[in-house]
């Protein structure tokens, strides 16, 4: 810890005594939110248990089988679902495969308690480990994958997405964007899958503003892009959205279909989509542990702030959030190299000196968070639809970029504001971004800022800021925080927003093998997952 | 008046472009670039550049020039929503002096749309790129109620709140989701049997004013809408009402 805090006085020369408390700040707002988590879990926990236990299909009207057998025993979910379709598994000697179908064309699980207690024990144990095999199985084909081909990654690695609505399509644009040199595809999903309480089953060809998340999808772009890897010799990470009402739920298909990254922000859902506190909290927990034994790097959504505030004013705000996710994904278990902190380059560019103000934040960010790979986004706030001076602010969010050696790059659009991205739209950032960060290689290691000078300043003003802001939200409690606004302007109220019915107190005999298994691989294996 | 594009002579009729085509980098692929722009009605081009985007796609930027001449009289546009349009300052003098009451404002992203970055540009209190929004305006009661917002929450919170005005933000236009909500508003309205009560606004980056009118709001705002374009209007047409 002595040495990451050198380390994070860094090149701006930050206080690291203020970081430190910043850091135990987190660690006070966080506390009392595990307690809540611990005694608590979700339906969309539950029908993510099942979905790794096995549970999949949906029936014809297009309910998903974790859905309807975890309805079918709605009430008693506090003592976990897990127990109820094992159970039912050993009691009628049907395969997962048949059990699925099943359910899927009406058959409901018995509510009555479970007889062989062993037997089910030891059916859970024979799927946990199946699960547990396949996920570290993805893990280490990954790790072997990005060994052998990571002279073709650019630094940052540039990211792109793809939004058509039919994954055919996504699979198509993706192929164009990682022949181009793109190194991780997003695919974004069609407006609102947040807000339900279910994922969608198979392949979708119909969106809006994006393709829908389901596991059939992950499937056909993770082929896609293992085709186009092995074509140019690169390994090309694929992203999706962990977030929303079944948060849990994505975090286990990603583990399964080999996603690598996943957008993942303890607070996002609260903020910008009225998702229940309470409900978010438990979900991002249950998601993040999920995330962590996939080796899958998470980007946290601070950019979001910046679309609802001012980038100049709200700077510390995206500081402050940094340290709260960082903590909250610490105790799930994701170490520092799965935590890509998020921010953006949004301040007005009629600012004086905005490009050095962009600077102190991105470089801040590095310092701070050494060990982070941090994902920074792109203008989009002021972007007008003036497609050349577009091109210009991209120029300068890419220098930033390299300068300050930031992690994951995403991409911005010339015709953001106008359309979603063409063909030839994502080809000319990737080019941009090249050529900037080729022209400027070594220029971040060249650089000593100022002491005392604009960029230096501004860094230690934001995070005096940052340092006072978390004391103030240790003080009052993170929900009381989020009920007054402090956060991004937006304002909730712990019981409000959706999802809260889905919330359900653990009873005393709660149990859930995944989460077992989540819980004695991360925490006790090698004392992962603390710093 | 006949006019044309103005490059570096008066009608001279430059126009800049950049497409892609469905074709392999090539000599000849330049040549179908050229030739397309020809058939547009460009009497000559010149492909100054082609990029290879991968196999079978090329971009190319050209210049074409036109001899296609319009006269800007015979162009027909709605009476100015922005020309009328008052700065912060004056739109609450306005208020303040010819409505001599503040003005209830309520607002949402409505329907499955999620994008609140538009209805927060024009009502939240910080507005966009230092032009206030609604919140901040002395005269003005404005009530963002964020996105998502079902047709009938949007109008019952509008009728509780005795709102002079409601502001309907569409930013997803995608196979056109936002007609569909927009037509289930008015339906909405005609159930309540609020019809004409409240001064509509409907905004989006693909909004038109015609848009609006064809969808039974009063006025549509689009891209270079600033929160007090809406305020200005919204004044306007209620003290027009008033009168």
């Amino acid at each position: 810890m002595g040495q990451e805090l050198q380390e994070a006085a860094g090149r701006l020369g930050l206080d690291a005594e203020k970081i430190a408390r910043a850091r135990e700040c987190a660690r006070r707002i966080a506390a009392p939110i595990h307690e809540y988590i611990s005694i608590h879990t979700t339906i969309s926990i539950e029908r993510s248990t099942l979905r790794a236990l096995g549970a999949d299909g949906a029936s014809g009207d297009g309910v998903p089988v974790p859905n309807l057998a975890v309805d079918s025993v709605k009430g008693e979910l506090g003592k976990g679902a897990a127990r109820y379709y094992v159970g039912a598994l050993v009691e009628t000697g049907w395969t997962v495969e048949e059990m699925n179908l099943k359910l899927a064309s009406g058959y409901e699980l018995s509510r009555a308690g479970v007889v062989d207690k062993a037997g089910v024990e030891r059916k859970a144990g024979e799927l946990t480990r199946a699960y547990c095999k396949r996920v570290k199985d993805n893990l280490a084909f990954r790790a072997k994958k990005i060994s052998e081909r990571s002279e073709r990654e650019n630094s940052p690695l540039l990211y792109v997405i793809v939004a058509t609505g039919n994954v055919y399509e996504d699979a198509k644009q993706a192929r164009a964007a990682a022949l181009q040199e793109a190194d991780v595809i997003a695919v974004i999903r069609s407006t609102a899958q947040s807000l339900l309480d279910y994922v969608p089953y198979g392949p979708t060809t119909e969106g809006f503003g994006g393709t829908y998340a389901t596991q059939e999808n992950f499937r056909v772009m993770r082929q896609a892009l293992d085709e186009a890897g092995d074509e140019i010799g690169k390994y090309v990470r694929l992203v999706n959205y962990c977030s929303g009402l079944c948060m849990p739920e994505i975090a286990v298909m990603a583990s399964l279909e080999r996603l690598d990254m996943v957008l993942n922000d303890a607070m996002y859902g609260v903020l910008f989509r009225d998702i229940n506190v309470y409900r978010t909290f438990v979900d991002q927990h249950f998601a993040r542990m999920v995330n962590a034994l996939s080796g899958e790097v998470i980007n946290t959504g601070e950019d979001n702030y910046l679309t609802t505030s001012d980038a100049l004013e709200a700077a510390h705000v995206v500081l402050a959030s940094q340290f709260i996710n960082e903590r909250l994904a610490l105790d799930a278990g994701l170490d520092h190299s799965l935590i890509g902190l998020g921010h953006a380059y949004e301040i007005n560019p009629e600012i004086e000196n905005s490009l050095l103000y962009e600077l102190a934040q991105a470089q801040m960010a590095r310092d701070i968070f050494p060990k982070s790979p941090l994902k920074y986004m792109p203008p989009t706030k002021h972007m007008t639809g003036d497609v050349f001076r577009g091109l210009v602010m991209n120029s300068m969010f890419n220098l930033v970029s390299k300068i300050s050696g930031q992690s994951i790059h995403l991409l911005g659009m010339l015709t953001e504001a106008v359309h979603t991205p063409s063909m030839q739209d994502r080809f000319l950032a990737i080019d941009n971004a090249r050529l900037v960060m080729k022209a400027a290689s070594s220029l971040g290691d060249e650089i000593e800022y100022k002491k005392d000078g604009v960029i230096a300043k501004r860094a230690a003003l934001v995070l005096d800021m940052a340092a006072e802001f978390l004391e103030r939200v240790a003080e009052s409690g993170l929900f009381a925080a989020i009920e007054e606004g402090l956060f991004a302007d937006v304002k909730r109220k712990p019981d409000g927003g959706k999802g809260l019915e889905g919330v359900i107190e653990k009873a005393d005999d709660y149990w859930n093998p995944i989460q077992d298994a989540l819980e004695s691989e991360l925490f006790q294996a090698d004392g992962k997952g603390g710093d | 008046m006949l006019i044309r594009p103005y490059g570096d002579r008066l009608n001279d009729g430059a126009v800049q472009l950049s497409f892609t085509l469905p074709l392999d980098a090539s000599g000849k692929a330049v040549e179908v670039a050229r030739e397309y722009v020809l058939r547009l009605g460009f009497e000559s081009c010149e492909v100054a550049h082609a990029s290879p985007l991968m196999e079978g796609f090329t971009m190319f930027v050209a210049y074409g020039w036109t001899n296609v001449s319009i006269d800007p009289d015979e162009v027909e546009m709605d009476p100015g929503l922005y020309e009328r349009s008052m700065d912060f300052h004056e739109v609450n003098a306005f208020i303040k002096e010819k409505i001599e009451r503040k003005l209830v404002v309520v607002g949402a992203c409505t329907g499955f749309d999620a994008h609140t970055v538009g209805i927060d540009a024009i009502m939240n209190m910080k507005g966009y790129d230092r032009h206030y929004g609604l919140e901040r305006y002395p005269m003005i009661e404005a009530h963002n109620l964020g996105a998502q917002v079902p047709n009938r929450e949007l109008l019952n919170k509008a009728v509780e709140l005795g709102a002079d005005a409601v502001l309907v933000s569409q930013t997803v236009t995608q196979k056109d989701a936002h007609l569909v909500n927009l037509r289930d508003f008015q339906e909405e309205i005609e159930k309540m049997g609020l019809k004409g009560r409240f001064i509509l606004l409907l905004g989006g980056p693909r909004i038109t004013h015609k848009i609006a009118l064809e969808m039974g709001f009063d006025a549509g705002f689009g891209k270079g809408c600033l929160p007090e374009t809406a305020a200005s209007f919204i004044a306007q047409r209620l003290y027009e009402r008033k009168e």
